[in-house]
């Protein structure tokens, strides 16, 4: 009995965090908008009985994905979204790896300090750092009085509300997410390895590159995908740091959300990103059962 | 045939010259000079910490020395890197790729100077065979047993036929059998490829089974350089001596006599003779070191010139031998060997009894140091 339940209670979890609130925004997705509360027709009646269910049935459809389609707005915005993240997962892992690598060879009583730093943004809240590059990206901000002081520059960049202040945010946002999976599988790599490359003829360089980075293979993937899947339905970073022209399918699902109470089709936009989703994280857990097997010996 | 070492025309292949290696204020390896010869296996024995793997390291490349210059086949390698040498090195955690296979393990070096794939194919094959590893061609690192793997590494840093091959406690992840029969391999592996091996070891038995010749180290230092039967029966300090097998020391004040000293060593004990061609001046100090296995253990008294009489304190029954803790009057401890042959249930002596030790003249080695 006792193992059931300790079977039974992930399972549990699941159905009721995710695949309930799924069905419920899935039905929505099917209804029409409407000016009421809720705002969406039709609503189940349960006093009517079978045949209330019935036409209740026969009154969901797919419209709302059929306009999905139609309108030029939601694929774009789809597309504009997966390139910025494409994008963006890549420049963050640039920007990680050396990052991870230089905390991996540092010497060992520096390590858990460097891991501090890493993770220490997290103690303060994800709206106030992303607000914070505000101040620093504005016209009149911090890194615009740096760049003039020091006459590097003439006059003020304008960085905020456009596309690379995007790309510095979400980078920014997500780089601990990056470093830590890669940091891991280099911290445990043999630096041994390194010179018996060395020792069989191998240049420092080609070294890296023949051994430090398909050992660190594992961890550049899953740092990828861990950067990646949140990205694809980001909305703080382009809300905030983003103008106008910066198109991101979160933003449009907020606004057909709040803006124009349009619940329905919100709810379309919702289930069709889930289902664009659901190929990487597939993806992203055969990478891992893949490298569990690798290690278990 | 002179051994190349006794030889003094022979060139050697590996020649350290006033080597020295200091990290920070530790002195790894201290004014060092050693000449190894070719087709030769030496062995770098000593404790850890004694400097014998940085002495190894420096020959891979991964160390440079302090001062001093270190010679292969005449020529200064030391600002040579490591993947320019013709050295490889086999490393003590086997250092295997772990996300390649056995096959691609040992073509990796290969692969590297950019051998033909056909010659290639045919070199890693070679490599199999002679270390029995076909079978597991395509495995990987994971996959093969602690045996199989050490194989491996062979075989991969044998791949590119070096000048030199370099064994970092090659067997140090073996159990003893195994240790035992990979021993005798390696042995034959080093005669049909002819290469010259050093290898490092912290286990006097490894060092004395393979080597032609053992360095025993201390400290940065070699403390004697010479044939395994001869760094055991004629050791050139208490060190050497005590370092390699049991042994009993005894020290005591010498005597000079016609054919060598006459030792002086407890109250109430007599005199101990040894032959020995070093000069003590009369009251030196000094020490007999004496191998349990050449001291006879007698129930009655024995006619020799050295005797002593005991108590049977200990036993040590290691089967085929047992070695015997033997306590005398003045409380010295002395251990002597027997074999085992016959049934222990029939053996001549037991704990407390009363026993008689003896040795000949030329058992003992006088060491001044």
């Amino acid at each position: 009995m006792g193992r059931f339940f300790l079977i039974a209670t992930p399972y549990f979890w699941l159905l009721a965090l995710f695949l309930v609130p799924f069905f419920i925004v899935f039905k929505i997705s099917l209804s029409d908008p409407d000016i009421a509360i809720p705002p969406y027709v039709p609503n189940l009646n349960w006093n009517e009985g079978w045949p209330g269910l019935s036409d209740f049935l026969t009154q969901l459809d797919f419209e709302n994905f059929g306009f999905l389609l139609t309108d030029d707005l939601y694929w774009k915005a789809y597309l504009s979204s997966l390139r910025i993240a494409v994008l963006s997962t890549f420049l963050t892992l640039l920007v990680g790896f050396p990052i991870a690598y230089g905390m991996a060879r540092a010497e060992p009583r520096w390590r858990p300090t460097l891991l501090l730093l890493i993770i220490l943004p997290f103690w303060t809240s994800f709206l106030i750092r992303v607000y914070a590059w505000i101040g620093i990206l504005s016209t009149e901000g911090y890194l615009n009085q740096v760049l003039q002081f020091t006459r590097i520059i003439e006059s003020p960049l304008t960085v905020l509300n456009t596309p690379t202040a995007v790309y510095i945010g979400i980078i920014y946002t997500y780089l601990p997410f990056m470093v830590l999976p890669i940091y891991a599988s280099l911290e445990r790599m043999d630096l041994s390895l390194l010179e018996a490359a060395e020792d069989l003829g191998c240049s420092r360089i080609s070294a890296f590159w023949l051994i430090t980075v398909p050992l660190a293979r594992a961890g550049i993937i899953a740092g990828c995908f861990l950067v990646f899947i949140p990205v694809l339905g980001e909305i703080v970073i382009p809300s905030l740091l983003g103008g106008s022209d910066t198109l991101m399918i979160g933003k449009v699902l907020w606004e057909e959300f709040f803006n124009n109470r349009d619940w329905p089709l919100a709810s379309a936009v919702a289930v069709v990103l889930l289902i664009v989703l659901i190929i990487p994280i597939i993806l992203f857990q055969r990478n891992e059962l893949k490298q569990r097997e690798a290690e278990g010996s | 045939m002179v051994d190349p070492w006794n030889d003094p025309d022979a060139k050697p292949l590996i020649s350290f010259q006033n080597v020295t290696k200091s990290f920070g204020s530790f002195l790894a390896v201290d004014n060092l000079s050693l000449d190894i010869f070719e087709k030769e296996f030496f062995a770098l024995l000593g404790p850890s910490g004694c400097g014998k793997t940085t002495l190894l390291r420096m020959l891979a490349g991964f160390e440079a020395p302090t001062s001093g210059s270190i010679l292969l086949a005449n020529r200064d390698i030391t600002p040579i890197p490591p993947n320019k040498r013709t050295v490889n090195m086999m490393f003590q955690s086997y250092a295997l790729f772990p996300h390649l296979s056995v096959y691609d393990n040992i073509a990796f070096g290969l692969r590297r100077q950019k051998m033909p794939k056909a010659q290639l194919a045919s070199r890693v094959d070679e490599m199999l065979t002679l270390t029995r590893l076909e079978r597991f061609a395509n495995r990987r690192p994971h996959q093969i047993s602690g045996g199989q793997r050490q194989r491996v590494a062979l075989a991969r840093s044998l791949a590119k036929a070096p000048k030199l091959l370099l064994l970092d406690e090659p067997m140090g992840a073996l159990d003893k059998k195994l240790r035992q029969e990979t021993q005798f391999e390696l042995v034959d592996i080093q005669e049909k490829t002819g290469t010259t091996f050093v290898i490092v070891t912290h286990d006097q038995e490894e060092a004395m089974t393979v080597a032609t010749r053992v360095g025993v180290m201390n400290e940065g230092q070699l403390v004697q350089v010479e044939a395994p039967d001869v760094i055991y029966e004629n050791p050139n300090s208490t060190y050497v001596a005590s370092f390699l097998g049991q042994i009993n020391l005894i020290e005591g004040r010498a005597t000079p006599t016609a054919s060598g000293i006459d030792l002086v060593w407890a109250e109430g004990q007599p005199r101990l003779h040894c032959k020995t061609d070093v000069v003590f001046s009369s009251g030196q100090r000094c020490h007999l070191a004496i191998r349990p296995e050449k001291i006879m253990i007698h129930a009655e008294e024995p006619e020799s010139r050295n005797k002593v009489c005991g108590t049977v304190l200990d036993i040590a029954y290691l089967g085929n031998i047992s070695t015997y803790h033997v306590e005398l009057i003045s409380g010295h401890v002395i251990k002597a060997q027997t074999t085992n042959d016959r049934r222990i249930s029939r053996r001549s002596f037991t704990w407390d009894d009363s026993v008689w030790l003896s040795w000949t003249d030329t058992a003992a080695v006088a060491l001044a140091n």
